[in-house]
C-alpha cells in the first residue's frame, strides 16, 4: 500500500538498525507520547532490535487512558438519560470510571450507546432521529478535536437542535510541559506525536527544546518512520545539536494545518483539564465556545455532582499514574497479568487497545 | 497519535470525497483541507481528511533512507 | 393454503408442520434417508474409528456476500469432522426459525445448504424445527451435527505436534470475518468483500493421501482468528511457535479494511482455511499438494513449531523484530487511536 509498504523495507530497517546501534554506547531514554506510537513500537517489535543501552519510555499519550474517571461517570450518566443516543468511538467503550463502565452499561441496563466512526455518523444519527437527544463523546488530542469542531458547524449550519457535544477533548504539549515541570523522570530526547503535530506543527515543542535543552522529533508511524526518528535523537544527543525536527515531512508542515487550527480555535478554547493518573494539568482540556455553547453536553443536562476518582485511590495498587508519566513500567505494577489483564482491566493504561499496559500485556513475552 | 492512514481521492463533491485504500472505498470530510484534486493522496482520521501527502517530500525521505548505512557516520 | 411466512403453528407438529416438512425441507434437502421420516436416520457403517462433532450457527446477517448461514452451517460441520482427518459422511440440521421469517428466505438457506452439502458429498439425513415467537430469536438458528470416519490408521490431533513441525496455512486470511462485517450498519465503506465459506474435507482428503500422518494436527481457525488457533495449539502441545509475517497472505481490500478499521487480520474468522501442523520434511510436499486444489492456491509455510517458549506463539515482523501474538480478547472494536 502506498506510502505505508516502502516505509516498512525490512532491508532499509535492518540500516536504520544497524547505524543506531552504532552511535548507541551511553544510555539514552526516549519517550514516546503517542499510543499509536506505543503500539507501533510494540507491534513491529523495535525494542528488541535496539541495544539495551536505548530505552523507549511511554508517555501519557493516549486520550483514553487520560480521561478521568469521573468524565466517564458524566458520560455514563448522561447515557442513561431519557431519549438519549449517546456516541462514542470504540475504544472508550470498555474504559472503567469510577464504577463501570459505558459497555456494562449499555449491556446491564439497556441504554442506547452506539459505536460510531466518526462525528459525521453520529449527526447522521442525529437527523434521522429528531425527537432523541444524540450526544457524542468527544475524546482525543488535537488531531481529532478539529474534526470535531467542524462537525459542530455542520451542526450548526444544519440547525440541528437535537446533537450535543460532550466534550474531554486534551492538548498534548500542556502535558509534556507538566511532565517536564515535574521533573520525575529523565528524558534525553522526545519522539513527538506524528498525526497530533499534522495539525499543530513544530512550534509547539520548541519549548521543550529552548528551555529543557531535550530534542524532538515529529514522527510517523511506519517502523522505518519510527527507526529514523530514534537515530535522529540519537544523533541530536551526540552533537549536542538540540531542536525540533520533523521526520515525518510527507504529513507534517512547519506550520501544521492552518486551515484545521481556525476551525479549532472557532469552536474550542482551552480550559484546565483533569487527566487520570495524573491531576489538573492548565490549559490542557478543551471547552466549547460561547458561540455554540448550545452544542455543549454540560449545558443541556443538569448533572448531579461526580466525586472524584481520578485518583483510582481506591485501586490503590493500581499505577497507571505512574506509568503514563514514564516513572514506572507495567511490569512494575503489582496487579499486571495477575488481576489487572485485557479480559478484566483495571486501570485505563490496560483497556485502551493502546494502553502501555495493553501493549506490554499482548506483546511482551 | 491516532490512527491516521494515508488513502487515494478518487471522487469530490463539494467538501466531502470517496477515498481508497487496497480497493476499499469510503465517505472522508474535506473540511479540514484545502486544494486537494482526484488522485491526490490524505491522511485519514475518524472520517476526515487532516492533510494532504506530500509525494515530493515521500520520496525525499525515501531517498535519504537509502542513503544511511551506505555513508552514514 | 400458501404461507409465505412461517407462522408459530408451523412449529407445532400438526397439518402445518407437516407441509412445511414436506414442501420445503424435504423438497430443498431430501434424500433416501431423510424422505424416510423417521424419529432416527437408520444407516450401516464401516467399522473403525468414527468423528463426531456439533455447532450452533447464529451468524448475522444471515445472508452475506459469498454465502448464508445455511452454507455455513453445512461447511462449518463438514470441516471440524475434517480436521480430525474423517471423511465426513452425515449430518443432521435443527432449526430454531423466528415467527415472521419468509418462507421464501428459509428455502434459499436450504438450497444453500443442500448445495453445500452436495459439494462436500455428505447428506442431511435427520433434522428438526421449531418455531419461537418473534424477537424470541434473530430470524434462524441452525444447529448441525455431523458424522464422519477416520482412515484406518490416520491419527490426527494436537498431541502429536513435535519441535521442528512446519505451520502450513491454506490461503488468505480475514475474509469472512470482513465479509459479515461489512454488512453491518455503521461502517460506511463499499468494496467486494466474499466470505471464504466453504468445505475443505476433499483439501484434506488429498493432504493425507500424499503424506498420510506426516500431518500431526489441523484446525479451521474460526473465531478469534489465526491467532487464536495457533495459540491453542501451543497450549495443548505444550510447544511455541515461531510464524513469520511476510508470509501470512492477506488480500489487500481486507488489508485496507483493517487498516481503516484498526483490526488485525490475525484475529479475524475464516470459514474455508485451514491451518496443518506437519513433520518438516513434508512440509514442502503438502505444499505443492495443497496448490494443486482450488481451496489451497494461496497455501504457505508461515512458520514452525519451536521448543520453547512453551505455550507461546511469537511473531517475526516484516522488519526482523519480534513480539508476542496473544488470544483474542473480546470483540476488536473500530477505533481512533
Amino acid at each position: 500500500m502506498r506510502y505505508i509498504d516502502e516505509f516498512c523495507d525490512p532491508g532499509l530497517a535492518k540500516r536504520l538498525v544497524e547505524s543506531i546501534n552504532r552511535l548507541s554506547d551511553k544510555e539514552i531514554v526516549l519517550m514516546e507520547v503517542c499510543g499509536t506510537h506505543t503500539m507501533a513500537i510494540f507491534k513491529h517489535g523495535i525494542k528488541k532490535l535496539l541495544a539495551p543501552s536505548i530505552r523507549l519510555v511511554s508517555g501519557p499519550g493516549c486520550p483514553v487512558c487520560v480521561t478521568a474517571a469521573q468524565d466517564i461517570d458524566v458520560a455514563r450518566w448522561i447515557s442513561r438519560q431519557k431519549d438519549v443516543i449517546f456516541t462514542t468511538f470504540g475504544d472508550m467503550i470498555r474504559v472503567p470510571g469510577g464504577a463501570s463502565s459505558l459497555e456494562r452499561q449499555k449491556g446491564q441496563e439497556g441504554a442506547d450507546i452506539r459505536v460510531v466512526y466518526s462525528i459525521l455518523d453520529a449527526l447522521d444519527i442525529a437527523r434521522n432521529n429528531p425527537t432523541k437527544r444524540v450526544v457524542f463523546f468527544g475524546i482525543g488530542f488535537e488531531t481529532t478535536a478539529p474534526s470535531i469542531a467542524s462537525g459542530i458547524q455542520l451542526a450548526s449550519k444544519q440547525g440541528l437542535d437535537n446533537f450535543f457535544v460532550y466534550s474531554c477533548h486534551k492538548l498534548i504539549p500542556p502535558a509534556m510541559k507538566a511532565l517536564l515541570e515535574s521533573g520525575e523522570v529523565k528524558i534525553d530526547g522526545f519522539i513527538c506525536p506524528g498525526h497530533v503535530s499534522t495539525i499543530i506543527g513544530a512550534k509547539p515543542y520548541e519549548f521543550i527544546a529552548e528551555q529543557y535543552h531535550i530534542p524532538c522529533v515529529i514522527t510517523g508511524f511506519e517502523p522505518l518512520d519510527i527507526l529514523q526518528a530514534i537515530l535522529m535523537l540519537v544523533k541530536a544527543r551526540e552533537s549536542g545539536q538540540v531542536g525540533v525536527e520533523i521526520q515525518y515531512t510527507r504529513a507534517v508542515k512547519h506550520e501544521g494545518n492552518v486551515v484545521a487550527q481556525r476551525i479549532l480555535a472557532e469552536v474550542f478554547e482551552p480550559i484546565d483539564a483533569v487527566w487520570r493518573g495524573i491531576g489538573v494539568i492548565p490549559d490542557s482540556g478543551l471547552k466549547i465556545r460561547q458561540e455554540y455553547s448550545r452544542f455543549d453536553a454540560l449545558l443541556q443536562f443538569e448533572m448531579p455532582e461526580m466525586s472524584d476518582k481520578s485518583d483510582l485511590s481506591n485501586l490503590s495498587d493500581c499505577i497507571c499514574g505512574l506509568i503514563l508519566r514514564g516513572i514506572a513500567i507495567p511490569t512494575d505494577c503489582p496487579l499486571f497479568k495477575t488481576v489487572c489483564n485485557t479480559e478484566n482491566p483495571v486501570g485505563a493504561c490496560m483497556v485502551s487497545l493502546e494502553g502501555t499496559c495493553a501493549a506490554y500485556y499482548k506483546y511482551s513475552p | 497519535m491516532c490512527l491516521g492512514i494515508p488513502v487515494k481521492i478518487m471522487k469530490i463533491s463539494d467538501s466531502l470525497a470517496v477515498v481508497e485504500i487496497g480497493g476499499v472505498k469510503r465517505q472522508a470530510s474535506l473540511a479540514l483541507v484545502e486544494d486537494v484534486r482526484v488522485g491526490d493522496y490524505v491522511i485519514l482520521h475518524a472520517g476526515f481528511a487532516i492533510q494532504k501527502v506530500d509525494e515530493d517530500d515521500a520520496r525525499e525521505s525515501l531517498r535519504l533512507l537509502e542513503e544511511i548505512g551506505i555513508c552514514d557516520i | 393454503m400458501q404461507f409465505d411466512r412461517i407462522l408459530l403453528s408451523h412449529g407445532s407438529g400438526g397439518r402445518l408442520s407437516q407441509q412445511l416438512i414436506h414442501d420445503v425441507f424435504l423438497k430443498e434437502l431430501g434424500n433416501e434417508i431423510l424422505d424416510e421420516l423417521n424419529d432416527s436416520a437408520v444407516f450401516n457403517v464401516a467399522e473403525g474409528k468414527l468423528a463426531y462433532t456439533t455447532d450452533a450457527y447464529v451468524v448475522s446477517p444471515i445472508f452475506f456476500p459469498g454465502g448464508d448461514i445455511g452454507r455455513l452451517s453445512a461447511c462449518g460441520t463438514v470441516n471440524d469432522l475434517s480436521m480430525s482427518g474423517a471423511k465426513p459422511f452425515y449430518l443432521s440440521a435443527s432449526f430454531i426459525i423466528e415467527e415472521g421469517l419468509s418462507i421464501n428466505d428459509l428455502k434459499t438457506i436450504l438450497m444453500s445448504m443442500k448445495q453445500a452439502a452436495d459439494e462436500a458429498r455428505v447428506k442431511i439425513v435427520c433434522g428438526d424445527t421449531k418455531v419461537v415467537g418473534r424477537g424470541m430469536a434473530d430470524k434462524v438458528f441452525i444447529t448441525t451435527s455431523g458424522i464422519g470416519l477416520i482412515p484406518d490408521g490416520i491419527d490426527i490431533s494436537p498431541r502429536r505436534i513435535r519441535p521442528g513441525d512446519s505451520v502450513i496455512l491454506s490461503g488468505t486470511i480475514g475474509d469472512h470475518g470482513i465479509a459479515i462485517l461489512s454488512q453491518r450498519e455503521g461502517l460506511g465503506f463499499s468494496s467486494d468483500f466474499i466470505s471464504d465459506v466453504a468445505p475443505l474435507n476433499h483439501l484434506v482428503a488429498s493432504m493425507l493421501d500424499e503424506v498420510g500422518n506426516d500431518i500431526h494436527a489441523m484446525r479451521d481457525p474460526t473465531r478469534g482468528g489465526l491467532a487464536t488457533t495457533l495459540n491453542e495449539f501451543a497450549q495443548v502441545a505444550n510447544l511455541g511457535m515461531r510464524i513469520y509475517e511476510d508470509k501470512i497472505p492477506v488480500q489487500d481490500n481486507i488489508r485496507g479494511a483493517c487498516e481503516l478499521l484498526g483490526f488485525d487480520p490475525l484475529y479475524i474468522a475464516n470459514e474455508g482455511k485451514l491451518v496443518a501442523i506437519v513433520e518438516n520434511v513434508a512440509g514442502d510436499r503438502v505444499l505443492a499438494c495443497m496448490k494443486r486444489h482450488p481451496l489451497g492456491i494461496n497455501a504457505e509455510i508461515i512458520g514452525e513449531v519451536v521448543e520453547k517458549p512453551e505455550g507461546m506463539v511469537s511473531l517475526v515482523t516484516r522488519i526482523g523484530g519480534t513480539r508476542v501474538i496473544d488470544m483474542m480478547v473480546g470483540d476488536q472494536l473500530p477505533r481512533i487511536c
